[in-house]
């Protein structure tokens, strides 16, 4: 109840920021307040569901054909709420300061309005038992979500950037449709109680439609184009938001529709790990050859996607063949990466927008050195950089460590061939896991440390508070998390078994083996900590009395090192995407130094995605020829558009008549 | 008993060093500096102030005890001589690289605080064949899970199938994890250690602006790197004599001693690879490690 509470709240301030459009200050206190007050009120009783509390369920009829406004907070709802409810209120409260920047310039009510609109629509979203009411509050997310991404209109990318989106969403949306239409002709009914598929085509059939569906939303290869082209566009708190939470609602979609479909079989498992394969490995190898710093993280998300996707199909695979540490730990690991997920991209998106705030550029090779202008920024950063490279004793290690050790109870749980697919999840986690640390060294690096490659303006200094405090608490966050896994993941016993069936031997022995291995994982973490903190003291003490001193950094005895002499973030990745570039197709553009007295030389690369270049541009090009034929019923004269309505009409009445 | 191990190593560590320049020296012909060599360079590197660059903030500080502590940690979930590690879990491998981990991504982060462009030329080949090599651990490591059914690696070596025709796998996995550990302590084939010429090296030049207590952090660091991953690999040599008698110890050491001496000889009978070749191969090793884990699906 308090949830729709907060629902009614967020929807109200929105308003009242809308038409308090005049002040931009009053829109961004309603806006911000209504954020922040109706996200705590809705966390009370995400947190009671999750601790055990009966779900909470609520019936209305409701006059739409087949709707009903039903809704439901069950465990596997409010786990999906927690990053919505964690991260709207930071990042609302990050971008009132923000989007100071804009005031008098841009309607700053209508932005603060579709932000509270989505919020709300995302937490009808994850409650709605009803496919009608599923669809419309999906279609106001993404309606909503489309006016913050073309914040910025009066740009041409950006328009271009919202055209991708808005196309891209509806596609999925259209299989949506059709999955919501078969599953309610087969089940006789729209309500999510009545959904239940017991012929085995049909399951897959729906199985394939949700893929792509959801998969859209989600950011799975081949369907994440529209991703690495909406999140930059957006302004950085929508993008926080965008691809902390947002996206995670395609991974909801499936997870629940799995809740429908009965038993899997075992290909949908290997689907879903090729899928995830594909994501985690080119989401990675793309974001590492990217030069404008919000689309790297857009593409991060494909790759942390894919990720969860390994985990959905090691739970699947676990399922089908009856093995229940695998299928435990395999959606276990899924569903934590989504909450880690969320506060480290969270994070690391706000923190990009720091950057752009305060330099005004999100090329990564034109800065440098950051850190000694932005301590804060940059330390929130380092801690978002190592969780989200899922490196101990932060909360990205502690979700991987689980999808690890799911992949090898399957080697011994499994019998013959299925182990390949575990081995293929092994092989993919690990060698994911080596591109991110390359990936996040070449961003931080580039970013905060050397010296600037091109001269700061004077006034790039730290963000304000209001900015700075997000950041802090989300990096506290990740910290918290990482220490505390063993505290969080018990909470997943009411979450698990709406995914794997209650009858499922699940309990005792998952949490056993899990709990045993994050307790002993949080020792190694505070262990290292201690040796840490002993180094420090030691190294202190070792130079308490001695001459230490500053001097240039030795470049081969060259004494007069510049900034222009460092390695980029381009020629850091090179040899990476030199390695890949089979996957990857980066363009050179080089104009060589030549002649007796060379003018100058330049080298330029720019890695655009292959999908969109091979795949959809190809598409979209032979569907545009397609429908050209048809353009000659479009005149644009009104006499003719009457008269298609007549015919219509006339057509309409023969065939009642007849 | 194993915090006894634990020390034991932490002393012992940089002798591996030493064997290895000695034995070297043998095939050059020279005498070669004595085998404690690391001791006194550290003992001497600890007794100096330190010079940094101004380039450089408290990331570059950090560096070096972050990879200290972190390779330490991992330590103590190594088991050593047939005897359990101080701390041993299901899933502690994955801990135990994802350690190591974390120490490359702050040596690297300390590298490229420098702005030098040698030094960001170092990090940038450190991550690359960082994140080619990870494979090949992890899936002979998956050959040893399947072939033992446990998820913790004392319990894995403890439960390694000592029948003769399970030794194929085995050969296999340790073929792949010689060129891993070659590649992640930069010894040749992959990375020159005692060249110079920064413009060749790989985690030498990294460390080019580190000096007194943090160059030696970062040498001893690199040591007990060593001592890890040659004990992965001496401890499933040895997995004959696992757990049982006093011989475990002596022979653990012999075999350290050992693996020493053939990185020694290694490197004084092979040139270093082309860059470009590197990846190749690691890639090959992560395929014997694939192929080893076949062997034991049968």
């Amino acid at each position: 109840m308090l949830l729709l509470l907060a629902v009614a709240l967020l929807i109200t301030t929105g308003l009242a920021a809308l038409f308090s459009y005049r002040s931009p200050r009053l829109s961004s206190f309603w806006g911000v307040g209504g954020a922040v007050l109706g996200c705590g009120l809705g966390l009370v009783p995400v947190a009671q569901t999750l601790l055990g509390a009966p779900a909470f369920s609520l019936y209305r009829p409701w006059s739409v054909p087949y709707g009903s406004f039903a809704i439901e907070l069950d465990a596997l709802s409010a786990f999906f709420l927690l990053p919505v409810l964690i991260l709207s209120p930071l990042a609302a409260l990050y971008g009132c300061q923000y989007l100071a920047h804009w005031h008098g310039r841009k309607s700053i009510g209508a932005s603060w309005f579709f932000y509270n609109v989505l919020v709300a629509s995302m937490i009808l979203v994850f409650v709605a038992r009803n496919g009608m009411l599923f669809l419309i509050s999906w279609e106001i997310t993404a309606l909503s979500s489309f006016f913050l991404v073309v914040f910025e209109h009066e740009k041409a990318a950006v328009r271009q950037a919202g055209w991708i989106y808005l196309v891209a969403t509806h596609i999925g949306t259209a299989f949506l449709l059709v999955f919501f239409m078969l599953l309610g002709r087969h089940s006789g009914g729209l309500d999510f109680a009545g959904f239940a598929v017991h012929s085995a085509p049909l399951a897959s059939l729906l199985f394939l439609l949700a893929l792509i569906g959801f998969g859209a939303k989600a950011g799975f290869v081949p369907f994440h184009v529209w991703l690495p082209e909406a999140h930059p566009a957006a302004p950085s708190h929508v993008s926080a938001l965008m691809s902390g939470a947002m996206i995670k609602m395609g991974i909801y979609g499936l997870v629940r529709t799995l809740t429908f479909l009965g038993s899997p079989p075992a290909w949908w498992g290997v689907l879903l790990i090729a899928i995830g394969l594909s994501s985690g490995i080119l989401g990675i190898l793309l974001a590492l050859a990217q030069g404008d710093l919000k689309r790297l993280l857009a593409y991060s998300s494909v790759e942390n996607i894919g990720i969860i996707a390994l985990g959905l199909g090691l739970g699947i695979l676990g399922l089908h063949a009856e093995a229940p540490l695998l299928a435990t730990f395999g959606f276990a690991g899924a569903l934590f990466h989504v909450l880690n997920h969320s506060l480290f991209k969270g994070l690391l998106f706000l923190g990009a927008g720091a950057l752009l705030q305060q330099t005004g550029t999100r090329q990564i090779d034109h800065l440098g050195g950051l850190l000694k202008r932005m301590p804060w920024t940059g330390a929130a950063f380092l801690i978002g950089a190592v969780a989200i490279a899922g490196l101990p004793p932060l909360n990205g290690f502690a979700g991987e460590f689980l999808l690890y050790l799911g992949a090898f109870y399957s080697a011994t749980e499994l019998s013959g061939l299925a182990v390949f697919q575990s081995m293929a999840v092994v092989a993919g986690l690990s060698l994911i896991g080596g591109l991110a640390v390359a990936c996040f060294t070449r961003v931080f690096g580039a970013l905060f440390l050397g010296a600037p490659r091109t001269p700061h303006p004077a006034a790039v200094g730290e963000v304000g508070w209001v900015m700075r405090l997000p950041m802090l608490i989300l990096a506290g966050a990740c910290i918290f998390v990482g220490l505390g896994a063993f505290a969080i993941v018990p909470s997943l016993a009411y979450v698990l078994p709406i995914i794997v069936g209650p009858d499922f031997a699940l309990a005792p022995a998952f949490f056993q083996q899990a709990s045993s291995s994050l307790n002993n994982l949080s020792l190694v973490a505070l262990g290292f900590l201690v040796l840490l903190a002993l180094l420090v003291a030691l190294r202190h003490r070792l130079l308490r009395r001695r001459t230490v001193d500053e001097q240039l950094t030795w470049d081969c005895g060259y004494a007069l090192p510049s900034a222009r002499m460092q390695y980029t973030a381009s020629s850091f990745a090179q040899p990476l995407t030199q390695f890949f570039a089979f996957f990857l197709q980066t363009r050179r553009h080089v104009s060589m130094p030549a002649g007796i007295l060379p003018a100058a030389a330049s080298l330029h690369t720019e890695t655009p995605d292959v999908f969109q270049e091979v795949l959809y541009r190809r598409f979209f090009i032979y569907i545009r020829a397609a429908l050209a034929k048809w353009r000659r019923f479009q005149q644009g004269t009104v006499q003719l558009y009457i008269l298609y309505i007549a015919l219509t009409l006339l057509a309409l009445m023969i065939w009642k008549l007849s | 008993m194993p915090l006894l191990h634990f020390f034991l190593s932490l002393l012992l560590a940089p002798l591996l060093l030493g064997i290895i320049n000695r034995t070297k020296a043998v095939f050059a012909g020279r005498k070669g500096p004595p085998l404690g060599q690391l001791y006194y360079d550290l003992a001497k590197l600890l007794r100096k102030g330190a010079v940094y660059s101004q380039t450089t903030t408290w990331v570059f500080r950090a560096g070096p005890l972050v990879g200290l502590a972190a390779v330490i940690a991992a330590l103590a979930l190594l088991p050593l001589a047939g005897r359990s590690a101080v701390l041993a879990f299901g899933g502690d491998i994955v801990v135990f690289a994802y350690l190591l981990g974390l120490a490359r991504f702050f040596t690297v982060l300390a590298a490229l605080d420098t702005g030098s462009s040698f030094e960001g030329m170092g990090a940038s080949r450190e991550v690359q064949f960082a994140a080619l090599a990870e494979p090949a651990l992890f899936l002979g490591l998956m050959a040893l899970v399947r072939q033992t059914s446990q998820l913790s690696l004392t319990a894995i070596y403890e439960h390694l199938p000592l029948g003769l025709e399970h030794q194929i796998g085995l050969a296999l996995v340790a073929a792949a994890w010689i060129i891993v550990l070659l590649a992640e302590n930069s010894r040749l084939p992959v990375d020159d250690p005692s060249t110079h010429l920064e413009l060749t090296m790989i985690h030498e030049v990294m460390v080019l602006d580190h000096g007194g207590p943090d160059l030696a952090f970062i040498l001893y660091a690199a040591a007990l790197k060593l001592w890890l991953l040659g004990a992965l690999l001496v401890n499933l040599m040895l997995s004959f004599f696992q757990g049982s008698s006093w011989i475990g110890g002596p022979l653990f050491l012999l075999g350290m001693g050992a693996l020493a001496v053939l990185i020694g000889v290694i490197e004084s009978s092979m040139a270093r690879l082309r860059l470009n070749q590197v990846p190749h191969l690691l890639v090959g090793a992560g395929a014997l490690a694939a192929l080893a884990a076949v062997f034991v699906l049968r």
